[in-house]
């Protein structure tokens, strides 16, 4: 137990530039994960998400082989497999048998990849569970342009997609263009699990792509309290997670996903006792 | 029920006013298939047309080419005078009722405010007293005022119609295309839903289209038929379409309607087109 929760030197740790970066990749990806987290929900995207984050783990190990960025490879990978699943469209079952397929060949691939890998051992494990020390600044001014170009990608398409995500049929007869706006979407989920692989990594990349909105809309059904609630437990789960993580040396991953996972809990909980004071 | 009022609209519109709906030797085709071809067809404001047939006569494809998404091999369509395009405003849509999912992120007051802006783009903070005053206007109207707030998931089929109706409605339609709007509704519920169409068009002289495999719920409020049957069509009065004659005509096989205590019967015109006509052909 002491090795999990630890605050030894935890205040000369926070003062140390890259604990700040970490600090501040976390508040970012809280941000951008939290608002897309609703969507990808009502979207019926968390396969597609889990898909995504694969490739992205494929192409970041594809990077670390060849000797280029690491998060180049990741948003590469991402970003091919997002366009992939967005041209999919709405319907599910042939969605997700696509997805299925494309899922274990490019996690195989990056097996493969890095097997062949014959550098520091840390790096290949952080693809898959994700190190935020390993932050730097050049990786912050990737995290803030992206974070800012997905949110004001959202803030123009918010309503046509909310549109087309809850309401397809309506959507499509009143002209909304939703054959364009699902890869678009797809595009900018890949942005953001892109990002996240380094930090979260690719196997918990649904803790903070999914669990948010999948929470938020246990307690509400207005979009934008959703929308704000998932940026906060978001936040409160990266954030957390990255002050839990530092004093121990552990990876994030876990942590994040077991916060992320307890506010899930806690928003059924309250969800459920007031769906039955509304009934009773 | 109520019967039919004297009053409806029967003569030709002054030349002045465009037709709501205007189709002048329309065709369509899928492979080989003809749908349907020189279909002519106008329809008033202020007119109830129903749109009846056989699965896979084409009733939702008419539905698809008013709105834009299904272009025409031949022949053109207007919509109020312009040529009909994708996202034209104007046309307001119900859709059959689906059981909306528990969890979707929406509330009755947003389902219905997608209706009168969800097509547009941008992050829409202007003339949100506005819009919130038009919405709350088409929530009474429909009374559903209080299920405003309520999940739409977890609202009754009748329930959800209502919005949906509320929804189509809410950005003052010219023209109103309604895919079944009945269907798998109780009688009450039916009723209700066809009711407050008809209040509107007769309020604001929208013209409704209504697709429909069942006119007995709407009988009192159609102004004229579109029958169509395996490329075959006959537009009229129920008078004049519904009748054995005519019906035995477009199914060349002998039908029979008969009235029993004011609703219509049709005898021997079971469906032998079973064809996937639902609304996934509108994805």
């Amino acid at each position: 137990m002491s090795r999990l929760f630890g605050f030894e030197g935890l205040g000369e740790l926070l003062g140390l530039p890259f604990v700040q970066n970490a600090f501040l990749a976390a508040a970012l990806l809280g941000l951008v994960a939290g608002a897309l987290a609703p969507l990808v929900v009502a979207r019926g995207m968390g396969f597609a998400v889990h898909g995504t984050a694969e490739l992205a783990f494929t192409g970041g190990a594809a990077a670390l082989l060849i000797g280029i960025s690491v998060s180049v490879g990741a948003v590469v990978g991402a970003v091919v497999a997002g366009l992939v699943f967005g041209l999919l469209g709405l319907r599910q079952r042939e969605r997700d048998s696509v997805i299925g397929v494309v899922l274990a060949f490019g996690l195989g691939l990056g097996v493969l990849l890095l097997a062949l890998y014959e550098g520091r051992a840390s790096n290949k494990f952080g693809l898959l569970t994700g190190s935020i020390v390993s932050v730097d600044s050049s990786n912050i001014a990737v995290l803030v342009s992206v974070t800012i170009v997905v949110l004001a990608t959202l803030a123009v398409v918010y309503r046509p997609l909310l549109f087309a995500s809850a309401d397809p049929d309506v959507a499509v007869a009143r002209g909304v263009p939703t054959r364009l706006l699902s890869p678009l979407f797809a595009v900018l989920v890949a942005l953001t699990t892109a990002l996240a692989v380094p930090i979260v990594g690719a196997i918990l990349v649904l803790s903070v792509t999914i669990i948010p909105g999948a929470a938020a809309a246990r307690v509400t059904s207005n979009p934008l309290a959703a929308t704000l609630l998932a940026i906060g437990i978001a936040e409160v789960a990266l954030l957390g997670g990255t002050l839990l993580s530092l004093a121990p040396g552990l990876p994030i991953s876990g942590y994040v996903a077991t916060i992320a996972f307890l506010a899930y809990l806690v928003c059924r909980l309250v969800g459920r006792v007031r769906g039955r004071v509304r009934t009773a | 029920m109520t019967p039919r009022p004297p009053s409806a609209p029967a003569a030709a519109p002054p030349a002045t006013s465009p037709a709501a709906v205007a189709v002048r030797g329309a065709r369509v085709a899928f492979g080989g298939r003809v749908l349907w071809e020189g279909l002519d067809l106008d329809v008033r404001p202020g007119e109830f047309l129903a749109v009846l047939g056989p699965n896979g006569s084409g009733k939702t494809t008419l539905l698809r080419v008013l709105l834009g998404l299904q272009p025409l091999d031949a022949g053109e369509v207007r919509i109020a005078g312009d040529p009909a395009r994708r996202g034209r405003g104007g046309i307001g849509y119900i859709p059959q009722q689906k059981a909306l999912p528990e969890d979707m992120p929406l509330r009755g007051a947003d389902l219905v405010g997608l209706g009168l802006d969800g097509h547009r783009f941008g992050p829409g903070l202007r003339g949100r007293a506005e819009r919130r005053r038009r919405v709350a206007e088409a929530l009474a109207a429909v009374g559903a005022t209080s299920y405003a707030r309520a999940p739409v998931g977890r609202l009754s089929g009748g329930e959800q119609q209502r919005l949906r109706v509320a929804q189509a409605l809410v950005g003052d339609p010219r023209v109103l295309l309604c895919d079944e709007p009945l269907l798998s509704l109780d009688l009450a519920h039916q009723r209700t839903v066809s009711r407050l169409i008809d209040e509107r068009r007769r309020a604001a002289d929208t013209a409704v289209v209504f697709v429909t495999h069942e006119i007995n719920p709407v009988l009192p409020l159609v102004d004229r038929v579109l029958y169509l049957v395996g490329g075959r069509f006959r537009v009229g009065t129920p008078e004049e379409v519904m009748t054995s004659e005519t019906l035995s005509e477009l199914y060349r096989t002998e039908v029979e309607v008969v009235r029993v205590r004011g609703r219509l019967v049709v005898v021997g015109a079971e469906d032998q087109h079973a064809h996937h006509d639902a609304l996934e052909s509108v994805r």
